[in-house]
């Protein structure tokens, strides 16, 4: 496994000549390593040519650039107005309970991260939910109890 | 014997209904290998009915919804594959032109969607795909120009500026290097249809953008996608590797020596990059942050060269205008409102989807007769128009023509053409609190009426919704949404006061306040 300097540089160097490449970049580091960490910061601002300052500035401003892992599994919820139109405030608070994990959190075991969303463009089928990769449309808090199950239950009781 | 076509659908909405699993169940329960194709398709746009499986038969298509993986078996049983027999099952639903939520549109940026696999670029030709991109090829910048003024195409995005204009701005503009911009940030809840003809007719999309490079030479293009569609990122991708492989884009456009290449660049989860500027910003690698304008963007945009941004439909629109002549979407619409806009039916609604219509229905018709009033099955409170930033409806207004001039002409957008429908439960005071925390947790900051307004507009309404002092905040909230109105640098700030007011004024009583004496005689 190469080190997070050396993929991190591997990436930079590859985005060096691409017009306004610090984006992809960005995204190439969350896409390896999983988020974006501290480390990563100096060595794509001097292959990039940015200073650490303007790197750190657009690392923060986008929600998804996560600067931290994440849990095993992370569980998105939209609250946007057509899922509110359809429950979803009740269906986050219920995920908040049901999994012990509070909004923008990840549960103290590493197993769960909830993220609160907003709109993952099926707002005919609301609420929507994505866990993992997969979406689901028209989610009842029992159905959310049973993906959750599946999901997270799982991965709780898997070695990391 | 050939095999029986299967149509399983790989739009979002369909994934989210279980669809891949119906495409497995349909595979292993079809047995035998050649007994059935399974095609994934496009999304036809009735996602109440979502995985919408269609049998071919005949010249028919037949269409069974929602299908779950576990009825499967028991509609081979019924014999979905020969026809006739599946008629009387409990999902079926008929020939699926013939289902009246379609049959009664008028589709024509979403008239191929949902017909074939939306990936294969024999079947885009088939059905009419090129014809567009053939016809500019033979013409000069402004004779293409001239097409989309003459179309009275508009932008789809929201602002609603002629397309035609802004092609001429950056046509005449002279630089050594132009650019296109598909704004597919679509940020908005309630609005799906960028997210749907990018998964469903991807080469629509880059044909448009093709057209546009040449009409105002440009040899560059960006497709700027949001990250929370990785359905709609995965498929443009793939059509975009698709048709460089088959030289429609690159170095010599269908072999004309013209060039123009294509990039998708993935967003990152700020709402207001959905802003053209900002999305520019965004694009050059740094914080999406709103430009003043001037300098417009068709003059100093994209590396502060001349670029021409639109928003998905608006680009998808042209290979129409081209290939059949300004007519065909000229002929359709309301006063200056011209074609069709693919409305996106949403929140608490029996039938949602979408519903592409000429401009000039009314929400009436557009939520009952469409959308079947309520999916609760309770009484419609409100209906929220274009997005976020859009004006809760009360029902005095539902039998206005939806057409740019006629909603403006009593504060409301139509803009991107989303509706959100709320039941009687739902209570205006919050959602005009959540307008105001989604401008807060999204505004860029650059300017100060929407950074610290929307905030300050949070603490007003709580202090309404807790009955403190009641009349002074009310007449504080006004004055603070009227500085957002007039002081914001872009819409996201400008805006945010249209759900806020509209749910002020026309619901009162969530607020705690008593009716106007005209709302009450």
């Amino acid at each position: 496994m190469p080190s997070v300097p050396e993929t991190v540089l591997d990436i930079a160097r590859r985005h060096r000549d691409v017009p306004g490449g610090l984006l992809p970049a960005l995204h190439a580091v969350q896409d390896a390593l999983g988020h974006v960490p501290d480390e990563a910061v100096p060595v794509l601002a001097q292959a990039l040519n940015r200073s650490r300052a303007e790197v750190h500035g657009v690392l923060t401003h986008y929600r998804h650039f996560r600067r931290h892992p994440p849990g095993r599994v992370v569980v998105e919820i939209c609250r946007a107005e057509a899922c509110q139109a359809c429950g979803a405030e009740a269906l986050l608070a219920h995920a908040e309970r049901t999994l012990g994990c509070g909004r923008h959190d990840t549960r103290a075991d590493g197993v769960v991260t909830l993220e609160p969303v907003y709109c993952l463009g099926l707002c005919a089928s609301s609420p929507a939910v994505r866990v993992g990769e997969q979406l689901h449309g028209r989610v009842t808090p029992a159905q959310l109890d049973r993906l959750l199950a599946a999901s997270v239950g799982a991965a709780g009781t898997d070695a990391p | 014997m050939s095999p029986v076509t299967v149509y399983v659908p790989r739009d979002a909405a369909a994934l989210a209904a279980g669809a891949d699993a119906v495409a497995r169940a349909v595979a292993d329960e079809a047995g035998e290998a050649g007994r059935v194709r399974v095609v994934r398709n496009g999304s036809r746009g009735l996602l109440w009915l979502e995985p919408l499986v269609e049998v071919a038969v005949g010249a028919d298509r037949v269409a069974y919804g929602p299908v779950a993986p576990q009825d499967v078996a028991g509609l081979f049983d019924a014999g979905w594959l020969e026809g006739g027999g599946a008629g009387a099952h409990p999902l079926a639903h008929g020939p699926t032109e013939r289902i009246p939520y379609l049959a009664a549109q008028q589709r024509q940026v979403f008239a191929r969607a949902g017909l074939a696999d939306p990936l294969s670029l024999e079947d885009y030709a088939a059905l009419g795909g090129w014809a567009g991109l053939q016809r500019a090829l033979a013409l000069d910048g402004a004779a293409i120009v001239q097409q989309v003024l003459d179309s009275g195409l508009r932008g789809r995005g929201g602002a609603a500026f002629p397309a035609g204009i802004k092609w001429r701005t950056v046509l005449q503009a002279a630089a050594e290097r132009k650019y296109v911009v598909c704004n597919a940030d679509e940020g908005d809840s309630g609005t799906f249809s960028d997210r749907m003809a990018m998964e469903g007719d991807p080469y629509q999309l880059i044909e448009g953008m093709a057209i546009a490079g040449l009409a105002v030479g440009a040899t560059q293009g960006y497709v700027y996608v949001r990250s929370e569609y990785p359905h709609a990122l995965a498929t443009m991708a793939e059509a975009i590797e698709r048709a460089g492989a088959a030289g429609v884009l690159g170095d010599s456009v269908c072999g004309s020596g013209r060039a123009f290449r294509l990039e998708l660049r993935k967003a990152a989860g700020s709402y207001v990059c959905g802003e053209e500027t900002a999305l520019l910003e965004s694009l050059e690698g740094r914080r999406g942050i709103v430009r003043s304008k001037p300098p417009l963007p068709a003059l100093q945009g994209l590396f502060g060269q001349p670029t021409l941004v639109h928003n998905v439909i608006t680009l998808a629109s042209v290979p129409l205008v081209l290939a059949h002549g300004p007519e065909a979407l000229r002929q359709h619409g309301s006063g200056r409102s011209r074609g069709t806009l693919p409305f996106q039916l949403a929140g608490n609604v029996l039938r949602g989807g979408l519903v592409e219509k000429a401009f000039g229905l009314t929400l009436r018709e557009l939520v009952f007769g469409f959308g079947g009033g309520t999916r609760s099955g309770r009484p419609v409170k409100a209906i929220q128009v274009g997005g976020p930033l859009g004006t809760y409806v009360p029902p005095s207004r539902w039998d206005e023509p939806l057409d740019y001039e006629a909603y403006a002409a009593f504060g409301a957008t139509v803009g991107h053409g989303g509706v959100v429908v709320h039941d009687d439960t739902a209570d205006l005071s919050a959602l005009a609190r959540y307008a105001m925390e989604f401008c807060a947790l999204e505004s860029c900051g650059k300017c100060t009426p929407c950074r610290i307004g929307s905030t300050r507009g949070v603490e007003v309404i709580d202090r309404i919704r807790r009955g403190e002092r009641r009349g002074a905040q009310v007449a504080l909230l006004r004055d603070l949404c009227d500085t957002m109105q007039h002081g914001s640098l872009c819409a996201m700030g400008s805006m945010t006061p249209n759900p806020v007011l509209s749910a002020l004024e026309h619901y009162p009583d969530d607020f705690g306040l008593p009716a106007p004496p005209a709302a009450a005689a």
